[in-house]
């Protein structure tokens, strides 16, 4: 054995073997390593000069020092100080060799756990393959008496296993061995043995099971399953939860689960350990997924119930167990089933009060009886909820059986996670079962008067995501609607949120709401945008609901002309949003009109036309309806496609074109045609982009692309390139700058736009190519000498390999265009000069043809608006120079992504200054799906101003051209294999401003004496 | 407090010791019947001989309040336990109590303040969930139990048996405290409060809610709003609540509360945050919760100031004291509004308004007319019913005890507790004993060497579950008992191996001579007992395993041959089938 190991260790001094073999005395020696290693230095200046090793080999140098070690204390050292280094791939084998030499003569325990870790962890580097060591380390096993080293050694095992998922022999070995193991004494050991067998523990392949201790009354062959369902009953709690989780782990790999397990899994949930009852809870939910139509018996009753309700209600008792871990496990997990029935489902609300043993309600069916019977809630008598009816003793049953009330007690949890994970099961359970929706919805308003305002949040959302099933009574209405003069902005926008997704039933709702959302606007006058908004979705979602108000609203009257109110009072424009976007959809309203209601809205369909919308106004019939029907959507989509298909037919015209390579004037005539011709097709684009605003982001996207290709194709056709070199300065600079731009813009593209598919982002790529190919050969005819020009050539070399790298799987998409030719002509290329190198390029780039867009399907534009400061503001901002002042920004942002490490806030000042400010992560929020919301302090600070003046602050959105969506940043394993993969392109960083920019008016105190 | 509420005192005698569990008072009663009546343990000599230790669940009076008696004027000197928050206020109230019974009642022959501090002396804090060691014996460790702040309850534990007792408890979590827990102690008795045994209560919230609303109303409409509480406990919660809310809501009226009790305790709740509830816990490092940034002392002056406030006086009922004060001042104004929190006494005035009478009459015989609202709010610190089921399902008892409750009610939560959890349920009136038989498993050492023996007899691995049986010796000695193999019991008591064996004979007629039928026999037995090892020994005898099969003839008559059979006592099985 040793003899063998040496030699494999050698193997990797292969280039030095040969020679070595002359030295016969030292390869007797069991230090021989040590030896070959230290006579290296000599023969390093010797005439052989075969030894290749270019670095000092890792291997090598730890055997060196595990020989030196006299002691395990201090081969524990060396070998602590080995772990902290990487390992090269090559070179993996021969420190594993060397590592199991040491292992086999050390007696250590720690040291040889120690080697048995290391192990473990050099099998996890990236490039090499563990098979050769199984059978050493499975030897190993055999020989070991401690029990921690026999549990690391089967750890490293379970690593080797799963770095060969091929590899069913391997599998089949280690799937013994963990059996074998199986009935150790140490508790570790089983836990290992379980989890390698529910890491690797095969779906189809039954075991066989002989000579172990086990020996049920099965024997025979028991399949995987069975032998980890032994373990539910261990005298471990860690064994029987290592046993839960190698089954659960087993079902991740997609084996069915038997479902006699059930029964045992429950009885587990009643274990005296959490983790137990945890891993329970999860096994009985996965089992009830699996088997959601089974039929269980009832113990003590001959009824029997489907296996997912029965789960459901033994997951909800668990929302009661001691533990709150395993209370959020369980709450959790009960949002999930969604197959339960619906009366066990509605059991889950349930809660009978009594007092005295006498019947009582609860406060929310009484509130529902006094709305019913039209008294509103008086409360005022002490014994205003005296118990009523008696009660027959015998029907009370005081320990909820099954899912009885489990999301009471799980709202009224002590630990606001319990709570919270309840509030989100609720959510679940309640979107997929309107009546359920309809009964929760009591509990979920109880919880926005909770204590902690996570929760009081969460269950906003939750009520705003179920809102479509529901109907608000006026009382619950009220309730909500105490919670909008909450200090808390995030709570007041969330509620907002809320009520525009909200139906209420009565007239009297509408103006309870209204009234409430004055009084917060009034007192909170920051939240004017977002009030605002709710009363439009307010309106128009109960026209019939305000009209009967609108005379009081407006404060008209019948005979007396009533004083024109203030057109700059916030309430009063909230009144009239929500009275126009009710009269949009209910057009006998506008006769109640008087004539200032008219004047002002013809005012604020212009300045507010976000909120106001177009209405058919008798008399002053000239505002536009829109006449777009349902089908605007789909016509648009359809111009879209046309346009581009238009695009693509001058394209098609100029294929043929293209091949006559000679022909330059009937390119130059078709390149004009499309220039004539796509110009207004850019035009079209834009404006679309403003009608349509679901297509904006699309045709903004198509517009800027072929904005890129004109400018291109201008580049192309100027007459410089029949100039000679010196006279041609001047053009150039027009070249210069449109290659500069196009460049630009495809960042642009890339960055700004999101739902970009590869195929689009190749296409992009492929256009920047074009621009860096056309600066290279701008500088070639401009710049004289030769290096900077072979530096560039190379970079772009490097540049077209990195795209093919990245878009492999798109280059046959991307026929006929530059790269496609280029990549033809590559090995040309890389071995060319550099003057040929731009000549080819100049030819190519004349040559290739304009690569389709194909029609993007769901883009949209990040789009940033700067809220506050509004820019508006005639008093300025003071403060003292020299020291700072806080600007409150308060931005959205739609659809961006990341905007933690993106969105960055630039400020300029007046002397030409910019500030590049990077937000907190905090201070971004996220109100809905695509929407961000930034609310953050921007410092300013400047010493030498004196004079009152603006200064401007906007969005910018950073990006580095190396984190392309697309490029996987690889993961730097164990080892560091920099040098083994390519020099990452030079990231290049850079900022695209995407919101409008807003102008603050600051003034400086004047300096103290 | 058998079969009633207050007056908590209960004696436990466990595994040879005896425990005081609360040592309260009655608030009812103005005579002896106040304290419990300690010549039940001991007519003459001190207590200190007969009790083990006193532990005091929580500061409420009715089960402290007899403390200083028990310990200075009957006499007792050994420990007394209770938890830390609970030391500290405890002295408080007792203190204030001693005031309005001597000072105010003018009584005589009561504790004095030298008492309570003495008694205090006496006191050994507890931590929560730390085990104390009172002697060698018995171990005490204390849970959370919500109720108020430092409640908590005990596990009480000698030899293998326990006893839980939990005071007053919560199972529901409130504003200022979390609910009670316990581990899986399966302790032989489980003494549990029942105050509200034939209760199910509705969500905190709604009624939280419906509080705070009012007193928004109120406050928005320019009324003022009076609070009468009691200083502890409740007095906090509603300080919270209130805070929180002004908090949240952005208010600026002023909260007050009156001077004295309540600010020291307030102190005190500041100290011992650790036992409150999640949310207090974790904002603390910010700001402590009951460091009140709306609520301010109150002043008598206050009182007429213009303009809306909220005002917590004491005492609850509005009996007397400022609260009663302030209510004669405002009861004329129907903008403002008195809350009462709980429970009133009948002939209070509290109990009057809570039942809609509008003319009081005061002393010297002045009418007072009351416009402004009143309005009950009931915020109680006990389990109910389906608290006290989850309380045993946490536990998993034995036996079951329900203390500090009404009979009747008791007698419907006995029923319903032996129907569910199937064990027994007692309710001892006062003065009444319950005994409870348990199953004391008696723990004895085995040798390791033994252990090993009998793991390598093979089988799975232990079961827990199943017993299991070995041969071994047990030798009792000096009070311990050791379960040893029997070679080395006979080596430590110095005896001598004694075989015993059985001889049968058997008298077979048999032609043969005698070595002939041993072998014969010999052959038979290979046939038979297939899986035995079966010698023929050169001696003339036959061993099937430890048995010796020997064959003589008899004397007179060749023919009949006697078969000698001996065993060892070990071995029966092989026998039956020779």
């Amino acid at each position: 054995m040793a003899a063998h190991l040496k030699k494999r260790v050698y193997e990797e001094f292969s280039k030095v073997v040969q020679e070595l073999r002359s030295l016969p005395a030292v390869c007797r020696n069991t230090f021989s390593v040590s030896a070959i290693v230290c006579r290296q230095i000599p023969h390093e200046e010797a005439p052989a000069k075969k030894l290749r090793l270019s670095k000092p080999s890792k291997s090598a140098a730890l055997h060196i020092d595990l020989c030196k070690a006299t002691n395990s204390t201090d081969a524990l050292q060396y070998l602590l100080q080995f772990a902290r280094k990487p390992v090269e791939t090559e070179s993996v084998e021969g420190v594993v060799r060397i590592l199991l030499e040491h292992y086999y003569k050390e007696t250590d325990n720690s040291v040889r756990l120690k080697i048995a870790s290391l192990l473990g962890l050099l099998s996890k580097t990236q490039g090499f393959t563990p098979d050769c060591i199984v059978d050493d380390a499975i030897n190993t096993l055999g020989n070991e008496k401690s029990h921690q080293v026999l549990a690391q050694l089967l750890d490293t095992l379970l690593v080797i296993g799963t770095q060969l998922p091929e590899s069913p022999a391997v599998r089949q070995r280690l799937i013994e061995v963990a059996c074998k193991h199986l009935s150790d004494t140490y508790f570790g050991v089983r836990i290992k043995c379980l989890q390698l067998l529910g890491c690797l523990g095969m779906v189809d392949t039954p075991l066989s099971k002989d000579n172990e201790g086990l020996g049920g009354p099965l024997g025979g062959v028991r399949d995987v399953q069975n032998i980890i369902s032994d373990y539910f009953g261990d005298q471990d709690p860690r064994v029987r939860t290592a046993a839960l989780k190698a089954m659960l782990q087993l079902h991740e790999r997609g084996m069915k689960i038997h479902d006699i397990i059930y029964d045992q899994a429950c009885r587990l949930l009643s274990d005296d350990y959490e983790q137990v009852r945890s891993a329970a809870v999860q096994m009985v939910w996965v089992l009830s997924q699996l088997y959601p139509e089974s039929i269980v018996p009832i113990p003590s009753s001959n009824e029997e119930i489907r296996l997912v309700d029965d789960a459901f209600g033994k997951i909800s008792h668990m929302v009661s167990d001691g533990s709150w871990m395993v209370r959020v496990q369980a709450a959790k997990t009960l949002g999930s089933m969604l197959q339960v029935s619906p009366h066990f489902l509605e059991q889950t609300l349930d809660k009978k009060l009594m007092s005295d043993l006498r019947r009582k309600r609860t406060a929310h069916e009484r509130a529902k009886d006094l709305f019913t019977s039209g008294e509103f809630s008086s409360g005022r008598k002490w014994a205003d909820d005296a118990p009523k009816e008696k009660l027959d003793t015998n029907t009370v049953n005081l320990i909820a059986s099954g899912a009885c009330g489990a999301f009471v007690h799980g709202l009224e949890d002590e630990m606001f996670e319990v709570r919270i994970a309840a509030v989100e099961a609720l959510c679940h359970l309640a979107r997929s079962s309107p009546s359920f929706a309809e009964k929760c919805l009591d509990f979920l308003v109880d919880m926005f008067n909770d204590e902690i305002e996570e929760v009081r949040l969460q269950s906003i959302h939750v009520l705003r995501q179920i809102s479509t099933h529901i109907t608000l009574r006026e009382d619950q209405l009220d309730t909500v609607l105490a919670v909008l003069e909450d200090s808390s902005r995030d709570i007041r926008e969330a509620l907002h949120e809320l009520i525009c997704y909200t139906n209420v039933s009565t007239k009297e709702c509408i103006q309870l709401a209204l009234l409430e959302l004055l009084k917060n606007l009034n007192k909170y006058p920051t939240d004017r945008n977002s009030v605002w908004k709710c009363l439009k979705f307010l309106g128009s979602r109960h026209p019939t609901l305000v009209l009967p108000l609108v005379p009081e609203l407006l404060s008209t009257h019948p005979y007396f002309d009533t004083p024109e109110p203030d057109m700059d009072d916030p309430a009063y424009i909230a009144v009239l949003v929500l009275v126009f976007n009710a009269a949009k959809s209910c057009p006998t309203m506008p006769a109640l009109f008087s004539d200032h209601t008219f004047r002002h809205y013809a005012y604020l369909r212009d300045s507010l036309s976000h909120l106001v919308p177009p209405l058919r106004l008798p008399g002053h019939g000239l505002d536009l309806v829109d006449s777009r029907g349902s089908g605007s959507v789909e016509s648009a989509q359809l111009f879209l496609q046309q346009s581009l298909n238009r695009i693509s037919t001058i394209q098609n015209l100029e294929a043929p074109g293209a091949q006559d390579l000679l022909d330059f004037t009937i390119r130059m005539k078709v390149s004009m045609l499309m220039c004539l011709s796509s110009c207004p097709s850019i035009r079209d684009l834009r404006r679309l982009g403003e009608l349509q605003t679901e297509l904006a982001g699309a045709a903004d996207f198509c517009a800027t692309y072929l904005r890129c290709q004109l400018l291109l194709m201008k580049a192309l056709q100027e007459k410089l390139w029949n100039m000679a070199v010196p006279l041609c300065l001047k053009q150039n600079v027009t070249a210069t700058a449109a290659a500069q731009q196009i460049l630009e813009e495809t960042y642009k593209l890339e960055f700004l736009y999101s739902g970009l598919d590869s195929r689009q982002v190749a296409t992009i790529h492929h256009i920047r190519l074009q621009a860096k190919a056309l600066q290279l050969i701008l500088t070639a005819r401009t710049r004289q000498g030769l290096d900077p020009l072979i530096n560039s050539c190379e970079k772009f070399l490097q540049e077209i390999e990195s795209f093919q790298r990245l878009f492999l799987a798109e280059l046959p998409h991307l026929q006929d265009g530059f790269v496609d030719k280029l990549l033809e002509l590559m090995p040309r290329l890389s071995s060319c000069k550099p003057v040929e190198l731009v000549k080819i390029l100049q030819t190519t780039l004349r040559q290739s043809g304009l690569l389709q867009l194909r029609l993007p399907e769901q883009i949209h534009r990040a789009t940033a608006t700067i809220i506050e400061p509004t820019g508006e503001s005639d008093n300025p901002l003071r403060f003292t120079s020299g020291l700072v002042v806080a600007l409150d920004i308060d931005a959205t942002l739609e659809h961006v992504q990341d905007p933690q490490n993106t969105v960055k806030v630039q400020v300029l000042y007046p002397d030409g200054q910019s500030h590049v400010i990077h937000p907190k992560p905090a201070d971004f929020r996220k109100p809905g799906p695509d929407r961000h919301r930034l609310i953050t302090q921007v410092y300013l600070s400047h010493t030498a101003w004196t004079e009152p003046s603006q200064i401007e602050v906007r969005l910018l959105l950073a990006y580095s051209a190396s984190s392309t969506s697309l490029s996987s940043s690889s993961k730097l394993g164990w080892s560091d294999s920099i040098d083994g993969l390519l020099p990452p392109e030079a990231a290049v960083e850079g900022t695209i401003p995407f919101s409008k920019p807003v102008k603050v008016y600051i003034m400086p105190k004047p300096a103290r004496r | 407090a058998g079969q009633d509420v207050g007056r908590s005192c209960i004696l436990v005698s466990i595994g040879g010791k005896n425990i005081m569990l609360d040592c309260g008072m009655h608030m009812g009663y103005n005579d002896d019947r106040r304290f419990p009546d300690f010549s039940y343990i001991t007519q003459n000599g001190r207590l200190t001989d007969f009790l083990d230790c006193v532990i005091i669940s929580h500061f409420h009076l009715d089960h402290c309040g007899a403390l200083p008696y028990m310990s200075e004027m009957v006499g007792y000197d050994g420990p007394i336990y209770m938890t830390h928050p609970t030391k500290a206020i405890c002295p408080i109230l007792l203190e204030d109590f001693r005031k309005i019974t001597v000072d105010k009642k003018g009584e005589t022959n009561f504790f004095t303040s030298q008492m309570i501090k003495d008694c205090m002396k006496k006191v050994v804090p507890l931590n929560l969930h730390q085990t104390v060691q009172v002697d060698d014996e018995l171990e005490i460790k204390a849970y959370y139990a919500g109720h108020v702040l430092g409640a908590a309850m005990v596990h009480i534990k000698v030899g293998s048996e326990s006893v839980v007792y939990t005071g007053d408890y919560n199972m529901t979590p409130d504003r200022h405290l979390g609910a009670a827990w316990i581990d899986k102690c399966r302790p032989d008795i489980l003494i549990s409060e029942s105050t509200y045994a034939t209760t199910i209560r509705d969500s905190k919230r709604c009624r939280e809610r419906d509080f705070l609303k009012k007193v928004h109303e109120t406050i928005e409409r320019g009324g003022k709003v009076l609070i009468p509480v009691f200083a502890l406990g409740r007095a906090q919660e509603l300080c919270i609540l209130l805070e929180t809310f002004w908090e949240r809501m952005n208010l600026k009226a002023p909260i007050y509360f009156s001077t004295g009790l309540t600010e020291k305790a307030n102190h005190y709740y500041k100290l011992f945050i650790t036992w409150t509830n999640q949310k207090i816990r974790k904002t603390f490092v910010q700001r402590n919760m009951f460091e009140f940034k709306h609520i301010k002392a109150f002043d008598r002056s206050y009182a007429d100031n213009p303009g809306p406030m909220v005002v917590f006086a004491t005492p609850g009922m509005l009996h007397a004291g400022q609260s009663l004060q302030i209510f004669k001042k405002w009861a004329g104004n129907e903008k403002n509004m008195v809350i009462m929190p709980g429970y009133c006494v009948q002939g209070t005035i509290g109990h009057k308004i809570l039942n809609g009478q509008r003319k009081l009459e005061m002393e010297g015989r002045s009418t007072l007319d009351v416009k402004l609202q009143v309005e009950y709010m009931s915020f109680s610190a006990h389990a109910d019913a389906k608290g006290i089921m989850q309380l045993i399902r946490m536990a998993e008892p034995r036996n079951m005890l329900l203390v500090h409750g009404e009979a009747v009610k008791m007698e419907f939560l006995k029923g319903k507790i032996e129907q569910e959890f199937s064990i027994d349920c007692y309710m001892p009136a006062n003065g009444e004993t319950a005994t409870v038989t348990t199953n004391p498993s008696v723990p004895v050492d085995i040798s390791l060497n033994l252990l090993k023996r009998e793991m390598a007899l093979g089988g799975p691995l232990p079961d827990p579950k199943k017993p299991r049986t070995m041969h071994g010796t047990l030798i009792m000695k000096e009070n311990s008992l050791k379960l040893v193999s029997s070679e080395q019991a006979l080596k430590e008591l110095g005896l001598n191996e004694h075989q015993l064996r059985f001889t049968c004979r058997v008298q077979l007629q048999d032609p043969h001579s005698d070595p002939d039928t041993l072998h014969r026999i010999y052959t038979h037995l290979k046939s038979v007992l297939k899986g035995y090892t079966i010698q023929h020994l050169p001696d003339g005898t036959v061993m099937v395993e430890s048995i010796v099969i020997k064959v003589s003839s008899s004397a007179e008559d060749p023919n009949t041959k006697v078969l000698l059979l001996s065993w060892s006592y070990q071995v029966k099985r092989c026998h039956r089938q020779l």
